[in-house]
């Protein structure tokens, strides 16, 4: 199998790799770009938990080759904050407990961010819609769609004030 | 103990005013392991790792029913990179034991590895260890295993029969329970109505996101230490006995869970991560797959439930007469207590002069049946239920009404005889969930229906007292005041950790930030018995609550000298001991004790209350108490496609007093999620053994779509056994959904269903039977 030299960004930070072309973006996310917070749930793309964003838009990292981010930006939910704080959304999380084993919570706050910056006043139906790609096993979705309202409704006032 | 709370009146009490300061127990706690999680920066079990670590993968047998004639692993050995394959003949004790009934019943040993015999499709037959992934995969597929097939049985009933092929030397027929109270027959015959029928539960996967996972090595005081995703450390015993080794040779560490719901109580990769590390002396990696979880890891026993219920014309239940068959697949692990647990609870919430509960598990070469969440509790839950609104549709009474004329209360005795001591709040709960549905809905379409139902439950938690459960834990103060909390407790995601730290604090006064909780580690952290049984708040709750206790009287004296008072007079809040406007910092509290010689820490024992139970006559105690509850949904149920939406759903449970309301209403909107699943869509189907999909995309667990939003109310009613009055929750509220949709179901179309899950097209085959039957009175 003939390896391959790729370069994309992890978080805004530069990484390089020799891949082998049959590697998974999940794959390399864990073992070359330190990035252990994206989370393997099925590798068949059904259950969303190894959701990261590719130049901005979700994707199953688990179903992304290696190969096909060359040159491109990737971001994973310790992307959203700077080291050592959180983003309102985490908060949000947080506060309301959308969180209880958190194995599918990096890659539900990935889309939710998504979907929001997208469609910055979508109600509660909507944001259901957008969550379907990402399973979680715990909450019964009930308190994570109770943490992106108050996100989004927070965020909206800062506008506001703006 | 801690329960010594006044019951309160039977009313109906918001939790608000339920008690005083609810509102700052229910204020978010920012426990350290949650920050982690939604930072992304909580290591789970698959996040560790060892320069020079070697990978292992388990080889499965691919049939059911075989004999082993053959192992010829020398292809497997030939890959470059394969430092071990590991076959029966290298376990030095090739035998899981475990008598899980603590009854007595006869223990039949579960091989690691298959040696002569595979008794279920994907049953491990040897281990690989190797420098990569792919290489141990590589020899995985190279292992040349010679298989005699045999003749293999799938159905329980037809495992029963004499002519079956027998599993087990001891034949199919694994564990018997029987209870019963009065004279059930005599009272059959005296009642007005008899009901009689059978209701059908599936085989259930836990569906955890996160895949069995760990990794093991020698650790530098030479004890052989796995990091585990587990809800269970004290399994180093058990791996030290397959091993032949002291048990103080083997370390096991939990690491924060993906999700257990009972998956990750019996072991998972444990022994065969065992085995590999102690062959190599290497570190080993092991993940398994989703899909070798969905085909192995052991599943929710599917049950077959008749029940014959004689009442009298109001609606009394008079006789209660329960039959139950569950499936235990190929090897026991924990369905002799599953069984168990499903007899003393098969009557439900509901009174019982004159009962009798019989129930069997059946081996069979299907895969393996054990824990999940409800732990044979649920199960029954739809046939009760089923049976209530069967009663009151043939007496044409109001289904909340025959259920009130029939509730338990305390001092009424259970099917075992034992009296139920706590306050039984079940009716508030029903009528709670009824009054708060609110108008309903209109149908979306022509060819749609609205219907409701609500159904009833209770649910025991803590274990069998005959087990005499015990917990222990640890409490010390730093020199600078902050706290740290030692447990074996395994952390779940529902809090476990987090939970310890409030409990301790409310007595101690310090907050959670300055607090640190060390959990899971059967070598390090006093052990609390693992979280399963909905017992891990009763248990390592009530023994935090005791040990905080016992530490707070030791500073009391040391305080009160320095603040010139009574002990008595002192509060210890917000890191502060205090006796009017003068106080110390804990650190001052904790110096100064040192210095007197009065150290600042505690260990003790927390003893759970035990009885006797006699498996012969099936009397006795059986479980410490009981969680109650009540949900009700609207759905819309679409004639055309047999399609079922759920539209509202309620869950009310007495919880007692919560610990953190916010995490009572998770465990309730996740419990009911995972019903909503059984209900409806999940079901590991089997084609003789063999899972006709190991894909999760056909394993259809509930989305974000598939469900509304979930009204969680937590009652604070009738206090329970655990720390300040708390009943436990993790458990009770996965039972009441099935047979609650069911029961919606029919209020739309006119139809019951009476197997799980009601798929569209078992709705749609049951409502075509209904017209044809109708078309031909009509006719």
């Amino acid at each position: 199998m003939s390896k391959h030299e790729i370069a994309l960004e992890v978080n805004g930070r530069p990484v390089s790799a020799t891949v082998d072309p049959n590697m998974s973006l999940l794959e390399l996310l864990r073992t070359e770009a330190g990035g252990l917070e994206v989370k393997l749930g099925c590798g068949e793309g059904v259950c969303g938990t190894c959701t990261v964003l590719l130049d901005g838009e979700p994707v199953n990292s688990c179903l992304t080759f290696a190969v096909q981010v060359d040159g491109r930006a990737v971001t994973t939910v310790r992307g959203l904050a700077a080291e050592g704080e959180l983003h309102p959304l985490q908060e949000a999380f947080l506060t309301h407990a959308g969180s209880q084993c958190g194995f599918c919570t990096p890659g539900m706050l990935l889309t939710a961010k998504w979907y929001l910056d997208r469609h910055p006043r979508a109600d509660r139906e909507e944001l259901r819609s957008a969550l379907s790609g990402n399973f979680c096993r715990c909450t019964g979705y009930t308190k994570i769609l109770d943490a992106i309202e108050a996100y989004r409704d927070a965020r909206q006032e800062v506008s506001v004030v703006d | 103990m801690s329960t010594e709370i006044a019951d309160r009146d039977a009313t109906i009490v918001a939790p608000e005013q339920a008690s005083p300061d609810a509102s700052r127990r229910g204020a978010p706690v920012h426990h350290r392991d949650f920050v982690e999680k939604v930072a992304g920066t909580l290591p789970y079990a698959d996040d560790w790792g060892f320069p020079g670590m070697l990978h292992g993968v388990v080889v499965r047998a691919q049939l059911p029913s075989a004999r082993i004639v053959a192992i010829d692993t020398s292809a497997a050995r030939a890959v470059p990179g394969v430092r071990a394959v590991l076959t029966a003949a290298d376990v030095p004790h090739n035998g899981i034991h475990d008598e899980a009934s603590g009854l007595g019943v006869d223990a039949i040993q579960q091989p690691v590895l298959a040696a002569d015999r595979v008794r279920y499709d994907g049953e491990p037959v040897a281990v690989i260890a190797a420098e990569t992934p792919g290489a141990a995969l590589e020899a995985a597929g190279l292992v040349d295993v010679e298989y005699e097939e045999l003749p293999g049985v799938f159905d329980p009933e037809e495992a029963l029969r004499d002519d079956a092929p027998a599993i087990h030397a001891g034949g199919n027929r694994y564990v018997d329970w029987r209870s019963s109270i009065g004279d059930v027959d005599a009272a059959m015959r005296s009642a007005d109505l008899v009901v009689e029928e059978t209701y059908r539960s599936q085989r259930v996967d836990h569906a955890y996101l996160e895949p069995e996972a760990g990794i093991g090595w020698i650790d530098s005081d030479g004890v052989l230490t796995l990091r585990v995703s587990t809800q269970v450390i004290e399994h180093a015993r058990e791996i030290a006995e397959i091993l032949k080794l002291p048990h103080s040779r083997v370390r096991v560490i939990a690491s924060y869970m993906g999700g257990g719901f009972g998956g990750k109580e019996d072991m998972t990769i444990e022994p065969f991560l065992a085995l590999l590390v102690w062959r190599t002396r290497r570190p080993v990696r092991m993940v398994w797959t989703r899909q070798e979880s969905l085909l192995a890891r052991y599943k929710r026993h599917p049950f077959t439930m008749r029940y014959r219920t004689g009442v009298r014309r109001d609606g009394t239940i008079v006789a209660q007469d329960v039959r139950i068959v569950g499936d235990a697949g190929a090897y026991p692990l924990l369905s002799s207590r599953v069984l168990f647990a499903a007899t003393v609870n098969a009557t439900g919430p509901y009174r019982v002069q004159d009962a009798r509960v019989e129930s069997t598990a059946v081996f069979t070469n299907n895969v393996p049946t054990s824990a999940f969440r409800g732990f044979g509790a649920m199960q029954v839950v739809f046939g009760y239920e089923s049976q209530m609104d069967r009663i009151a549709e043939l007496l044409g009474l109001d289904p909340a009404e025959v259920r009130r004329r029939n509730f338990v209360q305390r001092g009424d005795l259970r099917v075992t005889g034992e009296p139920i001591d706590t306050g039984v709040g079940v009716g508030e709960c029903m009528e709670r969930v009824l009054a708060e549905l609110g108008p309903p809905s209109r149908p979306s379409g022509p060819h749609s229906r609205i219907g409701r139902g609500f159904a009833c439950s209770m649910q025991p938690y803590g274990r069998s007292v005959f087990f005499a459960d015990r917990a222990s834990a640890w409490i010390g103060l730093e020199q600078d005041g902050t706290m740290v909390i030692r447990a074996g407790v395994t952390d779940l995601g529902a809090g476990q950790a987090a939970s310890l730290a409030n409990i301790a604090g409310e007595i101690l006064g310090v907050t959670v930030d300055r607090t640190s909780v060390h959990i899971g580690d059967s070598a390090l952290t006093p052990l609390t018995g693992g979280t399963f049984a909905t017992r891990q708040l009763y248990m390592s709750g009530n023994a935090v609550l005791k040990v905080a206790r016992s530490l707070r009287s030791k500073l009391e004296p040391v305080a009160a000298a320095l603040l010139e008072c009574e002990p008595a007079q002192l509060s210890f809040e917000d890191n502060r001991v205090s006796v009017g406007d003068r106080s110390l910092t804990m650190a001052e509290v904790a110096q100064a004790a040192e210095h007197q010689g009065v150290m600042p820490y505690v260990h003790e024992t927390f003893e759970a209350e035990t009885g006797e139970f006699d498996r012969e006559t099936g009397r006795g105690r059986s479980f410490p108490d009981y969680t109650h509850g009540a949900h009700a949904a609207e759905v819309e149920v679409d004639e055309s496609t047999g399609q079922v939406r759920v539209l509202k759903y309620v869950a009310c449970h007495d919880v007692g007093r919560a610990i953190s309301m916010q995490r009572v209403e998770g465990q309730i909107q996740g419990a009911v999620a995972q019903g909503v699943g059984y209900a409806l869509s999940e079901d590991v189907e089997l084609v003789d053994g063999v899972p006709s999909s190991t894909l999760f995309a056909e394993y259809l667990i509930p989305s974000s779509v598939d469900l509304p939003d979930i009204r969680a109310i937590g009652l604070e009613l009738h206090p329970g056994k655990g720390p300040l009055g708390a009943r436990g929750i993790g458990e009770p509220p996965i039972g009441p959904s099935a047979p609650a949709l069911a029961s919606a179901i029919q209020d739309a179309v006119g139809v019951r269903l009476q197997r799980l899950p009601m798929t569209p097209e078992r709705l749609l085959d049951a409502l075509q039977a209904a017209r044809g039957a109708s078309g031909s009175v009509a006719s």
